[in-house]
């Protein structure tokens, strides 16, 4: 109980992901920086500017639901903690595991997207029902290839279970390549999950101010923001997982640090992305992902059905 | 479908001056858009009739914060002309360097706007840092990084030092090559192209019927500048191209701005060529005759007009400010038609807006009333005694105080 409380509350749970989220943020934003020719921010950055949110004042606006607002925030970090369990993150081991706990993964970390747009909706400001509906259309665009590129993986280890895919894979170490194609989807997908350059549309300042967070202020917003960091860490865990999954036998010590060395490249590589971009259109955005990120993932589906059907057997 | 009319302004983080839009959305479709100006109203033109000649030579140069020489500089030509004075070759030649070296600044500030709204920061700090180069010039050509304070009437009021020339020469190097090097990411950079291309079209027959001006109308293939049609200040002795352009959209914008950088480039090294020597400045009188004298000038935006008029004192009896954003905002309705949400603030952006230097006149409606009020100075004075007795707070004392003082 008390070891499980632990897990859950601090180590590899709540705390631990915060840290680390905040850290990811530094990371990210140090890098956006440098690559844009500007200074960055100090380490300290992100927890200072979550300290000073939480200092502040919670504005609730008169017609919003005051229950549902100050819900979403909450659900947003406590869905993303949650996801975090079921993922192997330096051991083959993860908290809890069961068949079929890709699905429950992918559920949960569509939770804080969900989030946003209850969050902006009952809000009833209409810059944040504009990104509210925005978040919720772009869902609609980058769930497909991003659950494709994960369950093509998964489909090659013939399991829906995390833990026995990293298994699998450890098994066969020389498997986890086929799998790139599907990996650079899920890199693209997971800028839209985490609302970043060029999708950061539901979130676009020049045209409506913060979208889904133009109310949100204080604690709230402060947690909204913890959310989004540990939703990067955690969605990063889950590709470096699924994608990168060498390295899980290693000793407790040496394979915590390539699971950080893991997830730091592929925010880096968010961040360099990001760089490289214009915002797109909410159009232009479901164009590309039905148009060029679907058929990718499906073609790496195609490729591991017959792989699985004549090489691996 | 459900149809919600936003607010973008008066305050808005799209809009770096206030201003207010609103748009009536279908979706993410925009079906009405109206622009709605006056929130940044100076009272400039009445006071430059309050104020002498020299003094508002500094006043007009602070209609704008980035084209602050073109203001100033049409001002000046304007009482020049009414004074009929004879402005030495050199200080002709040093306005028009300082009016190309505005141009390239302000230029490169619009491209990182540009980029900014369409969500694409890395172009907003990389131009931006290169446009410190040429605030670098400016400061040591000049002493101020905006405004210049670099004309006087009857010529200009320093003078370009060898060490400037060479100066100059190296940052136009380095800008020549950043340029390029922009000019080839918005050829080859596939977001955004998606993002400019298309968007904000304005046919060459509208941008002729709404009156636009500058790369905006430019760029919808009007064949105008002020330099070469109507030149003043060196611009007739120098070798340039005015360059045009088919697109239509805001991509074409953004061709015209960055091949107009390129030409400033070739005229700043020609001017440093060609610069005579003599004296900078003649003496002006401090009365300047009854006349009046109207002075264009291809200010970066596009044409910015004076028009002034003297009585044969010391303070001029009108001054007549029409900035080029005045004769572009027109066009921004029609560039939106049937354009989405997420367009708007590129399209706005892309006549490059300037809004206080727009904002000459407030008109008060009263509620409920259709009828329109204009007020005069005192009714407009007493109005707001009154607005702030209503609330509380007397001034009256301190008004007395402050006729003691005066």
């Amino acid at each position: 109980m008390i070891t499980q409380l632990f897990n859950i509350l601090i180590f590899p749970g709540f705390l631990f992901l915060a840290v680390f989220g905040l850290a990811a943020e530094y990371f990210d934003r140090k890098l956006y920086a440098r690559l844009q020719n500007r200074v960055g921010p100090p380490w300290f950055q992100p927890l200072a500017d979550f300290l000073k949110l939480v200092s502040k004042e919670d504005i609730i606006p008169a017609q919003a639901n005051p229950r549902m607002f100050k819900m979403m925030p909450i659900l947003a970090v406590t869905a993303t903690v949650t996801a975090s369990f079921y993922i192997p993150l330096w051991s083959q081991q993860p908290l809890f595991s069961f068949n079929g706990d890709v699905i429950v993964v992918l559920y949960l970390l569509t939770l804080p997207t969900q989030a946003f747009f209850l969050g902006g909706w009952f809000s009833t400001s209409l810059y944040s029902g504009i990104g509210a509906v925005r978040s919720l259309t772009q869902l609609f665009a980058y769930e497909v290839p991003l659950f494709t590129s994960i369950l093509a993986a998964a489909l090659l280890a013939d399991t829906w279970s995390l833990r026995e895919m990293s298994v699998f894979y450890a098994a066969h170490p020389h498997y986890w390549p086929i799998n790139l194609l599907g990996f650079g989807v899920a890199l693209v997908t997971l800028l839209g999950k985490l609302e970043k350059v060029p999708f950061d549309i539901p979130e676009a300042e020049t045209e409506i101010v913060a979208g889904t967070f133009t109310e949100y202020s204080g604690r709230l917003l402060a947690f909204f923001r913890l959310g989004i960091d540990m939703e990067s860490v955690v969605a990063s865990a889950l590709l470096a997982a699924v994608f990168l999954p060498f390295g899980l036998g290693l000793a407790s010590g040496a394979g915590f640090i390539l699971f950080i060395i893991k997830v730091i490249f592929i925010i880096g590589l968010l961040s360099i992305m990001r760089t490289l971009f214009a915002r797109l259109r909410i159009d232009q955005m479901m164009i590309f992902c039905w148009k060029f990120l679907a058929p990718l993932a499906f073609l790496q589906l195609l490729v591991n059905l017959v792989l699985k059907g004549t090489l691996i057997r | 479908m459900h149809k919600v009319t936003i607010p973008i302004g008066p305050q808005h983080p799209a809009l770096k001056e206030p201003e207010s839009f609103l748009v009536t959305l279908s979706g993410e479709k925009i079906m009405k858009f109206s622009a709605r100006l006056g929130y940044n109203h100076r009272g400039i033109e009445k006071a430059c009739e309050e104020r002498t000649y020299i003094q508002d030579v500094y006043l007009t140069e602070r209609i704008c914060g980035i084209c602050s020489h073109a203001h100033s500089t049409c001002f000046v030509q304007a009482v020049e002309e009414i004074a009929g004075l004879d402005v030495p070759k050199r200080a002709v030649y040093i306005r028009t360097l300082v009016a190309e070296l505005e141009r390239i600044h302000s230029h490169l500030l619009w491209l990182g706007v540009a980029g900014h709204e369409v969500g694409f920061d890395t172009l907003l700090m990389y131009t931006w840092r290169d446009r410190e180069l040429v605030m670098d010039i400016l400061a040591a050509l000049t002493g101020n990084r905006v405004n210049y304070g670099i004309n006087t009437i009857g010529g200009v009021r320093r003078d370009i030092l060898p060490e400037h020339t060479a100066q100059i020469r190296r940052a136009i190097d380095t800008l020549e090559e950043r340029t390029q090097y922009y000019i080839k990411i918005a050829s080859e950079e596939v977001t955004l192209i998606k993002r400019l291309s298309g968007v904000g079209v304005l046919s060459p027959e509208d941008a002729v019927k709404l009156g636009a001006v500058g790369p905006t109308g430019r760029a919808s293939g009007v064949d105008r500048d002020v330099r070469r049609d109507d030149p003043y200040a060196a611009y007739a002795e120098l070798d340039f191209n005015v360059i045009t352009d088919k697109h239509c959209d805001v991509y074409g914008r953004t061709v015209v701005r960055l091949g107009e950088l390129m030409e400033c480039y070739k005229m700043i090294r020609q001017i440093l060529k060609k610069m005579p020597e003599g004296p900078i400045t003649v003496k002006a009188p401090r009365r300047i005759p009854a006349g009046e004298a109207t002075s264009r000038y291809e200010a970066p935006r596009g044409e910015d007009m004076h028009y002034v008029k003297s009585n044969g004192t010391d303070k001029p009896e009108r001054v007549k400010v029409r900035a080029p954003t005045l004769a572009n905002i027109q066009t921004v309705a029609k560039m939106l038609e049937d354009r989405q949400l997420a367009d708007l603030p590129i399209v706005i952006a892309a006549i490059d807006p300037c809004f206080s230097c727009t904002d000459r006149l407030t008109v008060i409606r009263e509620a409920g009333k259709r009828s329109k009020k204009v007020m005069r100075w005192e009714e407009l004075h007493s109005y707001s005694v009154d607005w702030y007795k209503k609330r509380g707070v007397d001034f009256s004392g301190l008004n007395k105080r402050l006729e003691k003082i005066i």
